[in-house]
């Protein structure tokens, strides 16, 4: 008997996944051919959107042609299957080619549905479906300004962050009352879209477009039905999919009454030796919009031509995790509340913007759904007890309340998961899975990854699965280290006490005391920190220049070409008219971006490696220091002028502020450190923002700690009240000091606090009562550190071996001329240059 | 006969060497630009191993010329470079990079004579 033929119609990620299960499957060789009627071979549509940030259609493929042709898969692009003919068992396609075939899979996929809406074919009006959709919708974000997507959905809400990336002013259009009306309840919907707006979309509800005619402002004007109106340049249509079961439909298969393939378990159409798979696929009355479920019936349908019939489609779970334009959103089993006597628990926190609701069944016992915006670290747990059928605990409420007081996380511990509990649902990889594959041998996240393929589709349970690898491995009792990294078997606070005790001065020496290999990026910087902090050696000396991230290395931060941010240090913000002259005449000279910044100085960009010398020796000949923006080190002490100038200041906050500044200035620790000085309780410096905050009050200072901005901003607790100069000076010392002691690298004094048992109590008790008898240890160190202060650029411009680093070739004079810039409000901007790895030279003229 | 041929060729193959500058001049573990038949390329000199290595100077993820200026690893047996931009981590020896296998640097063969650092296109 001859080889069985399969002849599989569509080469989208379903189609693919079938043909990659019979290429992997040894036991069977058919011979298969697959049409596609686009001009590649299958790539990976859920991640589309990454093409604007930058993949291209290379790195979203799944597979390529040589893949196909050594695995004997014959394909055929851009020719469309016309006609299925069930009699002679053969395909017939567009440009006429016959195919015969044994068997006959049908992943025709699904296309985006376009609303009748009159005026809907205009040149800028698009879909969001294919690579070539995405090109298109390029080309018309060059010319536009506005961008309009049709739908608020999942897909929707992709191709408005498609129009934010292209730099247009975007608005989503949705029908229905609420954003992803489908996968969110009303709560969960109206936050969704709070997020949405704070950044800067706008989003319009219940409005139905009745046509799109020529614009006034824009290219085109929509017209809704209640007689608003909107402009726009550029429209998508994201109004949900269809089954593209045309082709099945005119070849006479069974057809559901709104569409879709019809199918049973085995994914068996209604002729036989058709097969239907994916989003053209029917069953039940369902069309699964998702890939892990096409991925499933593509499994089955494999199995079933090969005889066997053990397997079966039994529907999917619908439940969803993504990220939407930068928002966390999750939505498990049924949210809409059509379960009968089923009861809900809402968290909503409208400071924080977290919207939580979880169902549970009329006993309490089981979960019916759950929608997560904002947070969605619940989802793993929740979607296990769902899927699995488990009790809920006793009080459910804590699945979704956040984590208090002793930072122990109140989610579903992995153990109570049943070995068949589903971890990765893209590569259907169970707990079962995993724990036999760290029997096996794996032992890390990469093992785990290249052995179980778990984690590598969709990665939204990369969390989960590292929780059931570390638990299965502390079952088999392994440790489960808290090393920095493969080279030291210690945390940063055990290597900073390794440094202290041994007195150890160099990276080498420690590595050869109690590391091995040769050290990364992880454990360089973090050992040069400790040194740093401990010894307050210049960090260009030859042992530590290795060390270091560039930043350190060459005193300024790199930015995105590979030049360097120039920071002269500013104390508190007081700065001489000469004294700006002499920065504004060094930044004219050398073309510089000048920006003011947050924390009361100027950032000069742009210089290249072998200007950053000259200038500073321009500053520092001026009276400058280096501001240390690019270590982690006291940054800024931002202060109001208070009692020297303002009416209400109660202190001389100002004067405070530079002495502060002055006293920390080139300290390194963990993290950047930043400090507010405020003249009176009105707060004007903003210090409970920073990690050391001091207000003034009538009987002097009150000291807070622990706070930050940025990504999560936090107030700073009050440590002490009413404190004098010297006893402010005292305890800063030391809750410094302890700080770079114990902290974990990278972790910010918040951090450090929160995590420190006991809280800030347990500080005050090591700081003002010495509990610990370590106060004056500490104090001595500081006071170490303070006499070994040296402004690394003078030092460095000081010394003819470390300026030999401050030139860009080692066998030249020549600069790196592959540095493009555009002119923008009368300031010079770098440009990526798309053919920069082919470079030219000048010289600079002597 | 035969060894006269082999110093012949030996010579002839010695041409293709450039010499870039003295051993001294690098610094021990981190690396240094040099500029070579209009190319910029990154060397390193591992002080643990005695090894020197020469890549691309261009980082085609962030997409400028800085990779001389990232911090040295290992990992395994591995060396490699990570780079200063967005810290992905390129095998020394192959180019390879390790955290996104897509991208591939250019090698030049390198060695050290007399003192001399030395670069060629690779063979």
């Amino acid at each position: 008997m001859s080889k069985q033929r399969i002849v599989v119609v569509g080469n989208g990620m379903v189609g693919h996944k079938f043909i990659d299960s019979i290429i992997n499957d040894e036991s069977v060789d058919y011979e298969v051919i697959t049409f596609s009627e686009e001009s590649r071979l299958a790539y990976d549509r859920v991640q589309l959107s990454y093409f604007f940030s930058g993949k291209s259609a290379a790195d979203l493929a799944l597979t390529d042609e040589s893949y196909y042709q050594e695995n004997g898969i014959n394909f055929v692009l851009n020719d469309k299957v016309v006609e299925l003919d069930f009699v002679n068992k053969q395909v017939i396609t567009a440009s006429g080619r016959i195919e015969a075939y044994d068997k006959l899979v049908l992943a025709t996929g699904s296309f985006p549905f376009v609303p009748p809406i009159p005026g809907n074919d205009q040149e800028h009006c698009h879909v969001y479906r294919t690579i070539d959709d995405l090109e298109a919708i390029t080309e018309s974000g060059e010319s536009s300004k506005v961008g309009v997507v049709i739908g608020g959905g999942l897909l929707g809400l992709e191709a408005g962050n498609a129009l934010v990336n292209l730099g247009l002013d975007t608005h989503i259009v949705e029908f229905a009352p609420r954003l992803m009306a489908v996968q969110l309840d009303e709560g969960g919907g109206a936050l969704l879209r709070r997020k949405i707006e704070d950044l800067g979309v706008k989003v319009h509800t219940e409005k139905a477009t009745s046509e799109i005619v020529a614009g006034e402002f824009c290219r085109y004007r929509m017209n809704f039905a209640d007689g608003s109106f909107l402009e726009t340049d550029t429209i998508i249509f994201s109004a949900g999919i269809r089954p593209q079961d045309e082709l099945a439909r005119s070849s006479g298969l069974t057809i559901g009454d709104r569409g879709g393939i019809v199918i049973d378990n085995h994914c068996q159409t209604s002729v036989e030796d058709v097969y239907a798979i994916g989003e053209c696929a029917l069953w039940d009355n369902f069309i699964f919009g998702l890939v892990a479920p096409g991925y499933q019936m593509a499994k089955v349908a494999a199995a079933h031509i090969k005889g066997d019939t053990s397997l079966a489609f039994t529907g999917a779970d619908m439940s969803t995790k993504l990220k939407l334009l930068g928002v966390d959103v999750a939505s498990i089993g049924e949210v809409h509340g059509q379960t009968p006597g089923a009861q809900s628990y809402t968290y909503n926190d409208e400071i924080e913007q977290v919207y939580k609701r979880l169902t549970v069944s009329a006993d309490g016992k089981k979960v019916i759904g759950a929608v997560l915006v904002g947070d969605v670290d619940a989802y793993g747990s929740l979607l296990q007890l769902k899927l699995n059928d488990m009790d809920l605990p006793e009080n459910p409420s804590v699945l979704i309340l956040p984590n208090v007081g002793d930072g122990q996380a109140t989610g579903l511990g992995v153990d109570a998961l049943p070995d068949t509990a589903a971890i990765c649902s893209c590569f259907d990889v169970t707990k079962g899975d995993i724990k036999e594959a760290v029997a096996a041998g794996c032992t890390s996240m990469s093992a785990l990854k290249d052995s179980t393929k778990a984690a590598t589709g969709c990665g939204g349970c990369s969390a989960l699965a590292k929780q059931v690898l570390d638990s299965e491995l502390a079952n088999l009792g392994f440790e489960v280290k808290n090393d920095i990294c493969e080279h030291f078997a210690y945390s940063r606070q055990q290597l900073a006490d390794i440094i202290r005790v041994k007195k150890i001065k160099t990276f080498s020496a420690l590595l050869s005391e109690c590391g091995s290999g040769l050290g990364c990026e992880i454990c360089k910087p973090a050992v040069a920190n400790i040194l740093a902090s401990y010894w307050n050696d210049h960090v260009l000396e030859e042992a530590h220049v290795g060390l270091q991230d560039t930043n350190d290395n060459y005193l300024g931060n790199m930015q995105k070409d590979g030049t360097y941010s120039v920071v002269p240090r500013i104390p508190g913000g007081e700065i001489t008219p000469d004294g700006l002259i002499v920065i504004g005449q060094i930044a004219k000279e050398f073309d510089l971006y000048t920006k003011i910044t947050g924390g009361a100085r100027v950032d000069l960009f742009g210089a290249q490696l072998h200007e950053l010398p000259i200038i500073w020796k321009k500053l520092v000949d001026a009276g400058f220091e280096t501001g240390h923006a690019y270590g982690k080190s006291l940054r800024t002490v931002k202060s109001c002028v208070g009692s020297t100038w303002c009416r209400y200041g109660v202190k001389n906050s100002i004067g405070f502020a530079i002495d502060i500044e002055n006293r920390y200035k080139g300290l390194r620790s963990p993290h950047k450190v930043k400090f507010g000085v405020s003249g009176c309780t009105r707060e004007c410096a903003e210090a409970q923002g920073k990690d050391f905050g001091l207000i003034a009050t009538d009987n002097g200072w009150n000291l807070f700690f622990g706070g930050n901005g940025g990504m999560r901003p936090r107030h700073g607790d009050l440590f002490a009240s009413d404190l004098t100069d010297e006893l402010v000076q005292t305890y800063v010392d030391r809750i410094y000091m302890f700080y770079i002691r114990t902290a974990d690298r990278l972790q910010r004094t918040s951090v450090w606090l929160e995590n420190l048992e006991g809280g800030i109590e347990y500080l005050r008790e090591v700081i003002i009562d010495d509990k610990l008898n370590i106060a004056a240890e500490l104090e001595s160190e500081m006071a170490e550190n303070i006499k070994n202060y040296q402004c690394e650029w003078k030092t460095t411009i000081e010394d003819p071996e470390k300026m030999k680093r401050f030139k860009h070739y080692i066998n030249s004079e020549a600069k790196d001329n592959s540095l493009q810039f555009k002119t923008e409000r009368a300031q010079r901007f770098p440009i990526k240059n798309a053919a920069s790895n082919k470079i030219g030279f000048v010289e600079i003229a002597e | 006969m035969t060894t006269q041929l082999t110093k012949q060729l030996d010579k002839q193959l010695d041409k293709q060497w450039t010499t870039i500058c003295q051993l001294d001049d690098l610094t021990p573990n981190a690396g240094t630009c040099a500029q070579f038949k209009n190319q910029q390329v990154a060397i390193f000199m591992c002080s643990h191993t005695e090894q020197v290595y020469a890549v691309s100077n261009f980082d085609p993820i962030g997409e400028a010329h800085v990779l001389s200026r990232g911090l040295m690893g290992s990992t395994e047996d591995i060396s490699y470079v990570a780079s200063p931009l967005y810290k992905q981590r390129f095998n020394l020896a192959t180019g390879e990079c390790l955290d996104a296998p897509e991208h591939v640097l250019k090698t030049f063969d390198i060695r050290v004579e007399k003192s001399q650092i030395q670069l060629k296109e690779a063979s």
